[in-house]
């Protein structure tokens, strides 16, 4: 789909996913995954040309205001309601390895925790001015940002008194289709990660705090907007310096 | 002691829940303006090489229910057998074909539907060929982490007697999970998360 850069492609077949460390299919503390797991043993396979591959976005698809979600619903002249700020970071892979071409997909609630959906119900009001969606597209280093304003926590029916913590949902694209991930960041200090019955599906503190975003001071712009820095890992891949077989070595 | 490998984590998957379609297709959840179309609706146009066929499915939860909240997500060779891919080093796929697919299941019967070709074969690891097949992506609330599986085509008998994953399903009567039947152009593939009839789901 384009040509990110003169570099040689990578073709090496992808580290293997640490299922310890994602969290399983079956978390019965997060109610909805009871009857939409998987109660069988996945079947394993050494990546092939098809999963080692996979669709590359060229910056022709991103609009001006795609990674503004201050601005990219919002009337002419005005902007949304909330706290200001700038979520940006890195997308790397398990070597340490910059991804460039990245496409990210991001998509939040609004200031009072209200999604713009016609399944979403509750009681706090939308705001005229935003709509929720953003993306972007990673640069030679990996490097990625968007401004926004930071989501409110809501309440969803699992528990009798369940809150979601103030989260932006993430899906991204590496340059393999077995790279594809969908997943969530936080906010730093936010009270509520630790009481979320979808936060603690991943078993492993660790893989929870990779998911919470610190605040960037240094990023933050004086009289405008605060900045938080949320780098991403997507899986590594092997090298293919012997490739006297299709998949690297 | 020895060296650190120095290698980092993966960031950990979170469920995509139920609002999904905002940031991955909102024209879908009726957020427009924002973007022209939703990225993945469209993966042929008038030039594309090959056979048109039309790949339609629902999700099934383990209690027999149509998932109506799910994104699906397809990535196939074009119809010589060609990824669309920067890390594809055979030959130049037909520029007319994306290869990647995105649709949400339905809001009322829960169906997706891709318009699309019929794939040409690809080499396994070992240089046999794999029998045609589309690589499927499912995302919905209450999946913790996207479920891979592949879609093979029911009038494809002898490429999918030698294929080398389908091979390897030890219980043989799963395979039919894998394998779409055709009524005219039109390929049915129904995805059971959980239970009796359950898809074989792949740890890719």
């Amino acid at each position: 789909m384009s040509d990110l850069s003169n570099k040689k492609p990578e073709t090496g077949a992808f580290f293997q996913r640490d299922r310890a460390w994602h969290a399983p299919a079956l978390t019965p503390g997060y109610k909805t995954s009871v009857l939409r797991s998987p109660q069988k043993a996945l079947l394993s396979l050494d990546g092939t040309i098809s999963e080692i591959t996979g669709p590359v976005f060229g910056h022709s698809i991103l609009g001006e205001l795609d990674n503004d979600l201050i601005h990219n619903f919002a009337r002419p002249g005005e902007s949304a309601i909330g706290e200001r700020i700038i979520v940006h970071g890195r997308v790397l892979d398990e070597r340490g390895k910059p991804v460039p071409g990245a496409l990210l997909e991001f998509w939040q609630a609004n200031a009072g925790g209200r999604y713009r959906h016609k399944k979403e119900t509750y009681l706090a009001p939308l705001d005229p001015n935003f709509g929720g969606c953003g993306r972007a597209i990673t640069d030679e280093e990996g490097g990625y940002r968007f401004r926004t304003i930071r989501p409110g926590p809501y309440p969803w029916p699992n528990g009798v008194n369940d809150w979601r913590p103030a989260h932006i949902h993430f899906s991204i694209f590496g340059h393999g289709f077995a790279q594809r991930l969908i997943t969530q960041m936080y906010f730093e200090g936010d009270p509520m990660i630790w009481k979320c019955p979808i936060v603690t599906t991943i078993p492993d503190r660790r893989a929870i705090e990779q998911l919470i975003a610190p605040l960037d001071w240094a990023n933050t712009i004086p009289m405008d907007a605060r900045a938080y820095k949320f780098d991403i890992v997507l899986r590594g891949r092997r090298s293919t310096l012997f490739e006297n077989r299709l998949e690297g070595n | 002691m020895v060296q650190n490998l120095g290698y980092l984590k993966e960031s950990p998957s979170q469920t995509a829940g139920p609002y999904v379609h905002i940031g991955c297709t909102p024209n879908f959840a009726g957020i427009t303006g924002v973007y022209e179309t939703d990225l993945g609706s469209s993966m042929v146009n008038d030039k594309t090489l090959g056979e048109r066929i039309t790949v339609r499915g629902r999700v099934i939860d383990g209690a027999g229910t149509p998932l109506k909240d799910a994104v699906v997500e397809i990535w196939q060779a074009d119809a010589a057998g060609l990824y669309n891919s920067p890390s594809e080093l055979r030959g130049a796929a037909d520029p007319n074909f994306s290869g990647w697919g995105r649709c949400p299941t339905s809001a009322d019967e829960g169906v997706f539907t891709f318009e699309t070709v019929k794939p040409g074969r690809v080499p396994y690891k070992d240089g046999r060929r794999m029998a045609p097949h589309i690589t499927f992506w499912i995302v919905a609330r209450g999946i913790n982490i996207g479920l891979h599986t592949r879609m093979y085509f029911a009038d494809e008998p002898e490429a999918n007697a030698e294929d080398p994953l389908l091979a390897r399903i030890e219980h043989r009567h799963r395979v039919a999970t894998l394998v779409a039947p055709r009524e005219g152009s039109i390929y049915t593939f129904d995805i059971h998360l959980q239970g009796e009839n359950e898809t074989v789901f792949l740890d890719i």
